[in-house]
């Protein structure tokens, strides 16, 4: 870029003042905020929910059982009158604030219930799975960016080769291996079963997603000339690294952190659709869709619910990562000049 | 008196930022005949830049506010629209720009570029433009230019580009020419040559020139007249052997004296104009240079007017009242 | 580069901790003896890299692997049938995200100070937040559904219809699957080319096309997306050599396209060794296939790559 810009005098306020300004003035990042907590608030009201308002133990399953509407009492798996009369039918939607707000699933479980007890199951991986992935990945690639070209390289070719697999397909085949047995190694035991599976393999599928973009980083700042001053000043390696590295690596990993929580969301509960993520008696809204499609053209809700939370959530988380990463863009300022 | 080429009144380029109004340019006046070269001196943030991208129209911002007449051939150039500009632009007045290494698309021949340039204002046939191409890299002295044409950007060197993209602006005979600080990206030995060749097309074409540079050496290679601009505004304006053996403003004369010359005798340490470069944001009342200038005194703090001779020569300083100019 | 991948590949199944590869090849309720049989086909009692040199000869080079849960059935025909599906699937698909990728992608940026670009925006967003198989889950409720008797009567069956039996049959059966996998595509590119471009857009040969009198539509066509296109290929690249490998297996499965994704999965769901040995290392090989071809359009995309 040419040298000519204006003297603005621009340096006076921090860097990370300035993105926060930026980011608070963006309309995206109020939307998306206020989207992820109500979202968040409904799931954690899940308890609640099922104590004052559903009154159904919503993991139980409840063929035989009744419930009053408009002072009536029906079963709440009924006989089918459609087709060949043959199965049974939950009941729908009743849109009243109450037990069965959305209608039963095929086992007579409150759908609004599982609902939002399964949505802090998705939530909860999404998020842990993401923050996996961001330390290890910001671990790894500061390593492989500032040290020597063995180390660099090693790294670089697992990274490579990780990657070189869909990530479904290798997300698909390690869940299926480790599912059924667990995982045991050194210290390290997830039990067949446990959330903590899910949540380990989709937070290691991930790292050379982010950790390739930030030894790239890395790699240039080496070069930078403030970089250069303070080796040649005699600093340690880990004083730069702490010092001048990290400070403008968090930036770009900031803007990772929505991306990469929605990205876990979407891929677990694709894992669980297939029936290879969260495990019953646990739920999460992968596994409500699955649950549904039986339920598909006669009770649509128990399928359509759960996707339309998945959608809402993962627009508010990549609206906020556009928020953010423009509000971290320094030229996005200077944008617009001759 | 020739109809000036072009002609320059009040020009006044501000910036809405959230910090207040920035003034790039204020108030620049300023004119230029047929034949003659301009060199518009001054450091980064001087406006320099500015204000002849805001001739060219090639401002973009939304924030920019731009006030004042550009007379080009009669006719004022800020009250014309972005189509009537395109048509002007390229063909009547051409710009080259600092970095030859970013300045044509990649993905383009050389051919390519200075095709477009000529489609884009006349009717020729991609024959013939390819060998007004050929001619035209020639008379740049560029070697092999049959072959070259064809090549991409990335096979020249920075010498080599920058001769090219001089050529493709010369390619429709622009009346006036404005170089960007065209050789600050090149080596010294080739920012001979890129000046010689200047000079060789300015009295092949009888273009007008405008250079623009924070050089002294470029200056003084090239104009025949010089401008010299500080925290906007235009400070001093004369002819460039006046300039260099009497420079009225002080900062003119700081500017000459942290240059080291032949023709004066060694000191120990060249001379530096003390303090920072004004903040645009934050001007200092009266004279902008004030702050840093040995001579400065109580009625700095009003501006000063640009005091000139009949032909527009002479400097913003209240120094300049109180004697003749030599 | 494929050998690492083979070596992975191989570790994850046959040498993760607390597994047993022969329990696991030989199927449910096998028997003692059939386990033997596993064992000695698959060395299994022999050391790692010999088990892994040996299954590789068995997969490559005898391609006589069976699959001991399809009582036999051969692993690399099912292979090869499955491939037309699949890549009349993404072929199709990545013609739409393209075409839309692109348009939109262009247009948003070009329009950035209208009401246009936040509208493409969001039509962008929407697009990545939407899980593929859910889409594709309500997309046949209502054309295998609910409209079914009326709108889209003339929906066939959830399958794929071999272009050589049925030309008509098989576009009418591909054609819900086409927008359902494009649409999350799409989302993607058109983000990431108006991101593209818009950054583009600063650069400093925009400036000298401006100086050169040249207007803003054929700056935004002719240089800024022509530019663009240099990360767009090499994405897509990526993209389109992981889908024909498989990784079109969630909408394989929701439209019951026999394809290789859905052999793939299928595969892993038996725990069919065998199988997903091969449909594996087949993905595997087709991204490095992908990134090769990558790296030469390139090439020709970007002459400063090119060599001498």
């Amino acid at each position: 870029m040419t040298t000519h810009e204006p003297a603005f005098d621009l340096s006076s306020e921090s860097p990370s003042k300035i993105a926060f300004r930026t980011l608070v003035r963006d309309r995206r990042s109020w939307v998306a905020s206020t989207m992820l907590i109500i979202v968040v608030a409904l799931t954690l009201s899940a308890p609640l929910y099922a104590s004052l308002i559903s009154k159904t133990d919503p993991f139980v399953s409840t063929i035989n059982g009744t419930v009053v509407l408009d002072g009536v009492e029906v079963q709440v798996l009924q006989q089918s009158t459609e087709g060949l009369k043959l199965g049974v039918n939950p009941i729908g939607p009743t849109w009243k604030i109450g037990p069965y707000f959305l209608g039963a699933d095929n086992q007579g479980r409150d759908v609004a219930a599982r609902l939002l007890y399964g949505g802090t199951n998705t939530l909860l991986i999404g998020f842990a799975a993401a923050a996996l992935t961001l330390i290890i990945a910001t671990l790894v690639g500061v390593i492989a960016g500032y040290s020597g070209k063995i180390i660099d390289s090693v790294i670089s070719r697992i990274l490579d080769v990780i990657w070189a697999f869909p990530v479904y397909l290798l997300s698909i085949s390690l869940s299926v291996v480790l599912l059924t047995s667990g995982f045991k190694w050194g210290p390290i035991s997830l039990e067949a079963g446990s959330l903590y599976l899910p949540i380990f393999i989709i937070g290691l599928v991930y790292v050379p997603y982010v950790a390739r973009p930030i030894r790239g980083q890395v790699l240039a700042l080496r070069e930078r000339e403030f970089v250069k001053a303070a080796i040649g000043g005699g600093a340690k390696n880990s004083t730069i690294i702490f010092r001048e590295i990290l400070p403008n690596v968090i930036p770009s990993v900031l803007v990772f952190i929505p991306l990469m929580v929605s990205l876990a969301m979407l891929t677990e509960s694709a894992l669980s659709f297939l029936s290879i993520g969260v495990q019953a008696p646990d739920a999460s809204w992968g596994t409500i869709i699955k649950d549904g499609l039986g339920l598909l053209y006669t009770r649509p809700i128990v399928a359509l619910a759960p996707g339309l939370f998945i959608v809402i959530t993962a627009v508010a988380l990549n609206l906020l990562g556009d928020a953010v990463r423009d509000a971290l863009d320094p030229k996005a300022r200077l944008r617009g000049a001759f | 008196m020739a109809e000036k080429l072009l002609e320059v009144k009040n020009l006044c380029v501000s910036f809405k930022t959230r910090k207040g109004i920035v003034r790039a340019v204020n108030n620049l006046s300023f004119s230029i005949n047929h034949g003659e070269v301009l060199g518009i001196v001054g450091e980064s943030g001087s406006g320099k830049s500015v204000s002849m991208s805001a001739v060219m129209g090639l401002i973009k911002d939304e924030n920019a506010e731009i006030t004042g007449e550009v007379f080009f051939n009669g006719e004022d150039l800020l009250k014309k629209s972005d189509e009537e500009l395109r048509a002007i632009r390229g063909k009547d007045i051409a710009m080259v720009f600092q970095d030859p290494m970013t300045a044509l698309t990649p993905v383009y021949t050389i051919g390519w570029h200075i095709r477009e340039q000529l489609q884009l204002h006349s009717d020729i046939s991609d024959k013939a433009a390819r060998e007004r191409a050929i001619e035209l890299l020639e008379e740049v002295g560029i070697p092999d230019p049959a072959k070259r044409v064809d090549q991409y950007p990335h096979e020249f060197s920075g010498g080599m580009r920058q001769r090219a993209i001089i050529a493709m602006a010369l390619s429709l005979n622009p009346k006036l020419l404005i170089a960007d600080e065209p050789t600050t990206a090149l080596d010294v030995t080739i920012q001979a040559q890129i000046l010689d060749l200047l000079e060789r097309l300015r009295k092949t074409y009888n273009s007008s020139i405008i250079i623009i540079t924070h050089d002294m050496g470029v200056v003084s290679e090239l104009s025949s007249e010089v401008l010299v601009m500080y925290a906007g505004r235009m400070v001093e304006r004369s002819t460039k052997s006046s300039l260099f053996a009497n420079p009225q403003h002080p900062y003119t004369k700081g500017l000459m004296n942290s240059v080291p010359r032949v023709d004066r005798a060694r000191t120990s340490r060249l001379e530096t104009i003390s303090g920072q470069p004004a903040s645009l944001l934050n001007l200092p009342s009266g004279c902008a240079f004030r702050t840093r200038c040995p001579s400065a005194h109580v009625a700095c703090t009003e501006q000063p007017a640009f005091i000139s001779d009949s032909n527009g020569y002479g400097a913003a300083c209240f120094l300049l009242t109180q004697g003749a100019r030599s | 580069m494929l050998v690492s991948i083979s070596i992975l590949v191989f570790l994850i199944f046959f040498a993760t901790p607390g597994v047993d590869p022969a329990a696991r090849i030989a199927g449910r309720n096998a028997d003692q003896l059939t386990l033997q049989q596993v064992r000695a086909t698959f060395d299994l009692d022999k050391p790692i890299h010999i088990r892994y040199v040996s299954m590789m000869k068995h997969l490559f080079i005898d391609r006589d692997l069976t699959s001991y849960v399809n009582r036999g059935a051969e692993v690399w025909p099912q292979l090869t049938q499955a491939i037309p599906a699949t890549l009349s699937l993404v072929f199709g698909a990545a013609l739409i995200w393209l075409v839309l990728g692109l348009a939109l992608g262009i247009t948003a940026a070009g329009a950035r100070k209208s009401w246009i670009d936040p509208a493409i925006g969001i039509i962008g967003i929407v697009g990545v937040s939407l899980p593929v198989y859910w889409l594709g889950e309500v997309v046949n409720l209502i054309t295998q559904g609910r409209l079914h008797a009326t709108l889209f009567r003339w929906v066939p069956p959830l399958g794929y219809v071999p272009f050589t039996q049925s030309p008509s049959g098989w576009f009418l059966a591909l054609l819900f699957p086409w927008l359902t996998l494009s649409i999350l595509y799409a989302g993607i590119y058109i983000r990431v080319i108006r991101s593209e471009i818009v950054g583009l857009m600063q650069e400093d040969y925009i400036k000298t096309e401006r100086a050169k009198g040249a207007g803003e539509k054929r700056i935004l066509i002719k240089h800024a997306s022509r530019m663009s296109l240099i990360t767009v290929v090499s994405l897509f690249g990526l993209d389109f050599g992981a889908l024909v490998g498989g990784s079109a297996l969630l909408t394989e499965v929701v439209f019951g396209i026999q394809g290789v994704g859905r052999l793939t999965f299928t595969a892993l769901q038996n725990f069919d060794l065998p199988l997903i040995m091969a449909t594996v290392m087949y993905a595997a090989f087709f991204i490095v296939i992908a990134n090769a071809i990558v790296d030469l359009v390139y090439a020709w995309i970007d002459p400063r790559v090119r060599r001498g």
